[in-house]
C-alpha cells in the first residue's frame, strides 16, 4: 500500500498497461519528452521510449484517427486530449466514428481504443478549458464513458479502459490530479460500469462523479455532525455501462434522491438517473428527486465567479437538508 | 476548368508492355463490371429497389481499377460515400454490393450500412466513411500500425476534390508525413465538390497536387481515366510506402458522368462538358488500349457478355433476398454483440 497522487496513479496506470501488452501505445501534445501538460505522463517516454509513447501536432482530429485506424488493425491505443473542452473540435471521431463503426458494419470493425482528457473546473482556466462534458459522451450509442475520483480508480479503471474491447472516454478531473490516496501494490484492474458506495448511509443517496465525489463526501460529514442526517454517497464512476443495480438498491434502502453534477444542468448525467429511479424505483421514494448542478452557464474565469457555479460542499448539505426538512 | 484540354493523348511508352495482357484484361473486366454494376445500381433507384440515397463512379471507374490492381493482399482501401466502385475493385462479389444498396438480408452488412459505408474486411475494405475527410486520419492510424509491427502493407485513402478544403484533410497530411507514414492518399478529382465547381471554392487550381508542396510532397498529377497510368502510379506509390518512404499524395483528373447522388441531375454542368468527357471515357480508353495490344474484338466482347451476365444474376439473387431480421437492430453496437448500456 502507497499513498499515490491522482496525476502519479495516470502514469502508473498507463504504465502498468504498457508493460502487460506490447500493443497498447500512447499518443497526444506533449505527452511524450514534455510529460504532459499536467505532468500526468511524466517518464512514460523515457521508460517505453519514442516509439510507444509518440508526440502529436495540435491536430486533435488526426490524434484521434490515427487512434481508430490502428485500433482496427490491432493495436490498443491511448490518446490524449489534452483540455476535454477540446473534443469539440474532434468530436466527429466520438460521435460519429468510434462508436457506430462497428454496428454499420454488421460487426466487422472493432475499435478498442482509450481517449483519456482533463476534464472540469477549480483551476480558473475560463470557459473553453474547464467545462465537465462527460454528458457529452454519455448520449452516444457504442461508447463507453468512465470518470474516476481516486488514485486507485484512476489506475484500476485504466486497465479495464484499455482491456475493454469498445472505445472508452476516460475523463480525468483536473482539480483531483494533485489529490492523494491509498492504492495498493501489485496489478489493479478493475470493473467498467460498477458504481461504488464510498459512505453508506440510510437517510439519502447522493449520486456524484469525480470532483463532486470528495464533494459529496464532505457535504455528508457535514450533515451528520451537524444535522444527524446520515447519507449515502454513491460514485457512480461509470456512466456508460450504467450500474443501475447499484443506484436502485440505495435508493430502496435511503427513499431519497439527490445527484450532484458538475456539468451545466440541461442534459447533465443525473437527468437521466433520476429519470430511471423515477421509472423504476418511483414508489420507493419518500420526496422528489433533486439534482445539484452547475447552472445553465459557460464556466467564468474568476475564482469569485467559478465557486459560486460549481457545486460546493456547502451546497450540496444545504440543499440536501433543505429538502430533507421540508 | 478546362483540364480535359490540359491532357496529353497516351504517350508512346505508356504503350509498352511492363503490365502484360493478364493484369490488362483483369482490368478491364473490374471496369466494365464497375459501370454495369453501377448502371443497374442507377436502374434500380428508379424501379424504387435501392432505397435511401447512392453516389455513382461512373466514369471514375479507371482510378479505382488501377489502385486496386496494383494492391497486394493484405494492402488496405478506405473509402468514401462514393465507394461502390473501390469495394467492387478489391474483390467483394456483385450481390454483396447491390444487396446492400438494396438493404436485403443479403448485402455486406446486411442493410445496417447502406450504400454510403461498404466495408468488408475480409477484402481489406476497411470502411467506407460519409463525413467528409475523417477517414484520411484513419488511414494514418492503419499506416502507424503497419509501421510499429513492421508489416509491409499500405493503408490506401481515396477521397474526392472537395475533401481537400477540409481541415482534416491537412491535419492527416501533415501528420503522415511527420511520422513518415506508409498510406498513399488518392485525390479523385471529378471537377465538381457536390453540386460546385470545385475551382469556385478553391484557392489553387489542382485542389490535391497544389496543395502538396506545403507538406513536403510531390506534385503527382494523373490521367485518372487511364488505368494503366494509374496503375503505374499507384505501384510506384506503394513501393515508396514498403520502403519507408513515407506517405504519397496523387491527383487523378476523372469526370462523373452522373449527379452527385441520386437526387442530383447535374443540370450545373456546361453544355457540351459531359459529351466532351465521354470521348475519354476510361472504358471507351481501355477498350482501345487492348485492340493496340492485339487482344481481339470476340475476346473483349465476351468479357462484356460475362459481366452483363453476372450482374443480371446477382440482381436477381438480390431481388429474391429476404429483408434482414428484426432482431439485428440491436446488435453489434458494443462487441459483446449487444446494445445493453446498463445492468
Amino acid at each position: 500500500m502507497a499513498e499515490l497522487t491522482y496525476r502519479d496513479a495516470v502514469i502508473r496506470g498507463i504504465a502498468q498497461e504498457m508493460t502487460r501488452d506490447p500493443d497498447v501505445v500512447f499518443l497526444g501534445e506533449d505527452v511524450g519528452k514534455p510529460g504532459g501538460v499536467f505532468k500526468a505522463t511524466v517518464g512514460l517516454f523515457e521508460q517505453f521510449g519514442p516509439v510507444r509513447v509518440r508526440d502529436t501536432p495540435i491536430s486533435e482530429q488526426a490524434i484521434l484517427g490515427a487512434a481508430m485506424g490502428a485500433a482496427m488493425t490491432g493495436l490498443k491505443p491511448i490518446a490524449e486530449i489534452m483540455f476535454s473542452d477540446f473534443i469539440a473540435v474532434c468530436f466527429d471521431y466520438i460521435a460519429n466514428e468510434f462508436p457506430k463503426s462497428r454496428y454499420m458494419s454488421n460487426g466487422q470493425v472493432k475499435c478498442p481504443l482509450v481517449v483519456r482528457t482533463g476534464n472540469g473546473g477549480g483551476a480558473r482556466f475560463g470557459a473553453q478549458h474547464s467545462q465537465s462534458v462527460e454528458n457529452w459522451c454519455m448520449m452516444i450509442p457504442g461508447l463507453k464513458v468512465v470518470a474516476p475520483s481516486s488514485p486507485r480508480d484512476v489506475i484500476g479503471l485504466m486497465a479495464a479502459a484499455v482491456r475493454d474491447p469498445d472505445p472508452v472516454i476516460f475523463f480525468e478531473h483536473k482539480s483531483l490530479y494533485a489529490t492523494k490516496g491509498e492504492v495498493p501494490d501489485g496489478e489493479i484492474v478493475d470493473t467498467l460500469g460498477s458504481a461504488k458506495i464510498v459512505r453508506p448511509g440510510k437517510d439519502a443517496t447522493i449520486l456524484a462523479l469525480a470532483l463532486m465525489v470528495p464533494r459529496a463526501l464532505a457535504a455528508a460529514e457535514k450533515l451528520k455532525a451537524e444535522h444527524d442526517i446520515d447519507c449515502e454517497v454513491v460514485d457512480v464512476r461509470s456512466l456508460v455501462p450504467l450500474d443501475t443495480q447499484t443506484i436502485l438498491g440505495s435508493v430502496v434502502r435511503t427513499h431519497r434522491l439527490f445527484t450532484v453534477e458538475e456539468n451545466p444542468r440541461l442534459c447533465g448525467w443525473g437527468a437521466e438517473l433520476v429519470s430511471i429511479v423515477a421509472d423504476e424505483s418511483f414508489y420507493d421514494l419518500d420526496g422528489p428527486p433533486v439534482r445539484i448542478t452547475t447552472p445553465h452557464i459557460p464556466l467564468p474565469a474568476s475564482d469569485f465567479l467559478e465557486d459560486l457555479a460549481l457545486p460546493t460542499v456547502e451546497r450540496i448539505a444545504e440543499r440536501v437538508r433543505r429538502s430533507l426538512n421540508s | 476548368m478546362a483540364l480535359i484540354e490540359d491532357r496529353a493523348p497516351p504517350s508512346p511508352a505508356s504503350l509498352n508492355d511492363d503490365i502484360g495482357e493478364e493484369k490488362r484484361l483483369t482490368m478491364y473486366r473490374m471496369q466494365v463490371e464497375i459501370r454495369e454494376t453501377e448502371q443497374r445500381a442507377y436502374d434500380l433507384f428508379l424501379q424504387n429497389l435501392v432505397k435511401g440515397t447512392s453516389h455513382l463512379s461512373l466514369g471514375q471507374e479507371a482510378v479505382a481499377t488501377g489502385f486496386a490492381a496494383a494492391m497486394r493482399p493484405g494492402d488496405l482501401s478506405f473509402c468514401t460515400y462514393r465507394g461502390h466502385a473501390h469495394t467492387l475493385a478489391r474483390g467483394v462479389p456483385i450481390a454483396k454490393v447491390l444487396g446492400e444498396l438494396m438493404q436485403r438480408d443479403i448485402g455486406l452488412m446486411r442493410g445496417k450500412g447502406g450504400s454510403m459505408h461498404l466495408t468488408s474486411i475480409d477484402h481489406g475494405v476497411m470502411g467506407s466513411y460519409a463525413i467528409i475527410g475523417a477517414h484520411l486520419p484513419i488511414a494514418c492510424g492503419s499506416a502507424w500500425r503497419a509501421q510499429y509491427r513492421g508489416d509491409k502493407d499500405v493503408s490506401v485513402c481515396f477521397f474526392g476534390d472537395g475533401t481537400t478544403n477540409i481541415g482534416a484533410f491537412h491535419e492527416a497530411l501533415n501528420f503522415a508525413v511527420v511520422w513518415k507514414l506508409p498510406v498513399v492518399f488518392v485525390c479523385e478529382n471529378n471537377l465538381y465538390m457536390e453540386y460546385t465547381p470545385i475551382g469556385d471554392v478553391t484557392a489553387v487550381t489542382h485542389p490535391a497536387a497544389d496543395r502538396a508542396a506545403s507538406y513536403g510532397l510531390p506534385r503527382i498529377i494523373v490521367d485518372g481515366n487511364d488505368a494503366d497510368i494509374v496503375y503505374r502510379t499507384a505501384g510506384s506509390a506503394y513501393e515508396k510506402a514498403r520502403a519507408g518512404g513515407g506517405p504519397s499524395l496523387i491527383e487523378c483528373l476523372t469526370y462523373r458522368h452522373s449527379g452527385h447522388s441520386r437526387a442530383d441531375p447535374a443540370k450545373y454542368r456546361p453544355e457540351g462538358e459531359l459529351e466532351r468527357w465521354k470521348q475519354r471515357d476510361p472504358l471507351k480508353i481501355y477498350r482501345e488500349r487492348l485492340k493496340q495490344f492485339g487482344v481481339g474484338e470476340e475476346d473483349i466482347a465476351r468479357i462484356e457478355t460475362d459481366v452483363k451476365h453476372r450482374v443480371d444474376e446477382a440482381t436477381e439473387e438480390c431481388k429474391a433476398a429476404p429483408l434482414p431480421p428484426a432482431d439485428i437492430l440491436t446488435k453489434d453496437v458494443y462487441a459483446d454483440g449487444g446494445f445493453a448500456w446498463r445492468n
